[in-house]
């Protein structure tokens, strides 16, 4: 009885550390940051060297200052359009995912509605943002709808897909010890689905900040809600170039730590299992 | 074939034997117009060992799934004898199915997947886990709950998914060719657990496989099948005694009932 378990049982091999970090993610972190370096180098001195006017390309250095001394109301434009892009994320997904779960519950459903939800996603958004802020009237409600038609279809699309794809002798176990829908809906498909889902809604995080920034630029109100890109457009009108630079980082680096987010959370949910999470020896 | 010899650890030995299933020009055709199965009779007898045998495409899957009511025939009957019936006549019998792949979750540890069926039925938390418990100690694998299926080895997933089909001390316990993918020590491992569990519990079961070394040394009986259409062309009753071990597949006797068998095959698979 001791040894029964002859069968190879395998250990994971030891990880080796530096910096608390597994020593095979270093590169991946330093090569990039090291390319970075040397680009906004290069920039730099060009801009430097050449004497190009700050109205039509300022250095990194004078586009970090121009963050620092208008923080303040950078921030709070930052703030609004994360509200916007968080807002309609959270939606896109709770809607995605109910609706995923109608279509899972019946063919007819899904072979009824899924065109239109393509259609939602075909159209560009620049084109219906104009109807949308004439619409309605709460023009951050406007704005969140624009985000959240961008952000929707991934996690949809996604959803039912994982959804569908539970593996077809789980399906036949739970047939056989006879599982309501409900029950195989809870054990057995959203399980399967999460891994999709989560994929799905790593895109919809970007897309909903760009469907947000997009929207912000077609409504281009000030004063109510005047997020990120209402400050780009002010600051191209001012001919205020390194305050258009600056708006434009905080976006870009709210984008990247919206994907880093999300890849975190994809990460914890499925480091257990899911082969996406799973490192390959060898 | 030899009737003698010690015939204590054989659950038949002792009690009559009592039909579990009984199935009777049991056929099915699929949608696309193949005749999978033709004229099926057998009968299964509470605490048997029965194997399907036969080449690929001849049916014996699709009859498993038959008598685990995952496939509904085409025509012909299927009775238990002595199932729970609801009030419409259905037979519910308790059933455990293993399947070719362990086809575990592999979102959840291995007591969590064993505890599913109870799960299903309501069992609350603390006693479905207990008794997942119990069952994974049955198939040898006490210290491995909290494992996930993925940190396991072929041959330890496979012992789940039986301790899964166990869990709910099923009357009949169906497998489907369980061992086919693994290698060939593992394969002899779980063959002799797989005798001990069946000498224990006094489940039923009926094995499907193309093996006829493993059919031979596991089984008291054998339906040997044949293709195009898919029927039982023979049963062959194996009398070696149990309980049987390693010193089983070296002796003579052991030889003697894989030729008889293996002939029956080939003659079978000519007709």
């Amino acid at each position: 009885m001791t040894n029964r378990i002859g069968d190879d049982a395998p250990s994971p091999p030891p990880v080796r550390r530096v910096l608390f970090l597994p020593a095979e993610a270093w590169p991946k972190i330093l090569m990039p940051l090291l390319i970075g370096i040397l680009s906004l180098s290069v920039w730099e001195i060009a801009v430097r060297v050449n004497d190009v006017p700050h109205y039509v390309l300022p250095p990194p250095s004078v586009i970090w200052q121009t963050l620092l001394r208008d923080w303040h109301s950078l921030s709070v434009s930052l703030g609004i359009t994360l509200q916007i892009t968080f807002a309609a994320l959270a939606v896109a997904a709770g809607l995605g995912l109910a609706l995923a779960v109608l279509f899972a519950q019946s063919k007819w459903i899904e072979l009824s509605l899924f065109p239109y939800a393509v259609v939602l996603q075909v159209t560009p958004i620049v084109a219906i943002a104009p109807l949308i802020i004439i619409w309605v009237d709460d023009i951050r409600i406007a704005l969140l709808i624009c985000a959240w038609i961008v952000a929707f279809f991934p996690i949809l699309s996604n959803t039912t897909l994982g959804l569908n794809s539970a593996d077809h002798n789980l399906v036949d176990l739970f047939r056989l010890y006879r599982a309501s829908r409900f029950q195989q809906l809870v054990f057995l498909r959203l399980p399967s689905a999460l891994p999709l889902f989560l994929a799905g809604l790593r895109i919809s995080g970007g897309l909903a900040l760009i469907g947000a920034i997009v929207a912000e630029f077609v409504a281009g109100t000030g004063g109510r809600a005047s997020g990120l890109a209402y400050r780009i457009l002010e600051a191209g009108y001012q001919l205020q170039i390194p305050r258009m630079f600056a708006a434009l980082l905080l976006i870009c680096l709210t984008g990247i730590a919206i994907f880093l987010a999300l890849g975190l959370i994809q990460h914890l949910a499925l480091r257990h299992w899911h082969e996406s999470a799973l490192k390959r020896e060898g | 074939m030899n009737h003698l010899g010690p015939t204590t650890g054989d659950p038949l030995a002792s009690a009559a034997p009592r039909a579990l299933v009984v199935l009777r020009g049991v056929e099915k055709r699929f949608g696309t117009g193949t005749l999978a199965l033709r004229g099926v009779d057998l009968t299964i007898q509470t605490g048997d060992f029965v194997s399907l045998l036969g080449p690929s495409g001849c049916g014996k899957s699709t009859l498993l799934r038959i008598i685990a009511g995952l496939i509904a025939p085409s025509a012909g009957t299927l009775d238990w004898p002595r199932a729970e019936h609801d009030a419409a006549g259905v037979a519910h019998p308790r059933l455990g199915f293993v399947f070719q792949e362990p086809t575990l979750m592999p979102w959840t540890t291995a007591v969590k997947n064993v505890a599913l069926p109870l799960r299903l039925e309501g069992m609350a938390r603390s006693e479905r886990l207990e008794r997942a418990a119990e069952a994974l100690r049955r198939v040898g694998l006490a210290g491995f709950e909290h494992a996930y299926p993925r940190a396991l080895s072929g041959g330890m997933k496979m012992r789940v998914s039986i301790a899964r089909a166990l869990v709910t001390r099923p009357d009949i316990l169906l497998m489907d060719e369980p061992f086919a993918a693994l290698d060939e020590i593992t394969r002899f491992r779980l063959n002799n657990d797989l005798l001990s569990i069946w000498r224990e519990t006094g489940v039923t079961v009926v094995f499907v496989t193309h093996s006829v070394f493993e059919s031979v040394y596991l089984s008291r009986r054998i339906a040997v099948m044949a293709a195009r259409p898919g029927r039982i062309e023979r049963e062959i009753a194996i009398e070696a005694p149990h309980p049987r071990d390693e010193a089983f597949r070296t002796s003579a006797e052991y030889a003697a009932a894989c030729r008889t068998v293996s002939a029956a095959l080939e003659e079978a698979m000519a007709a």
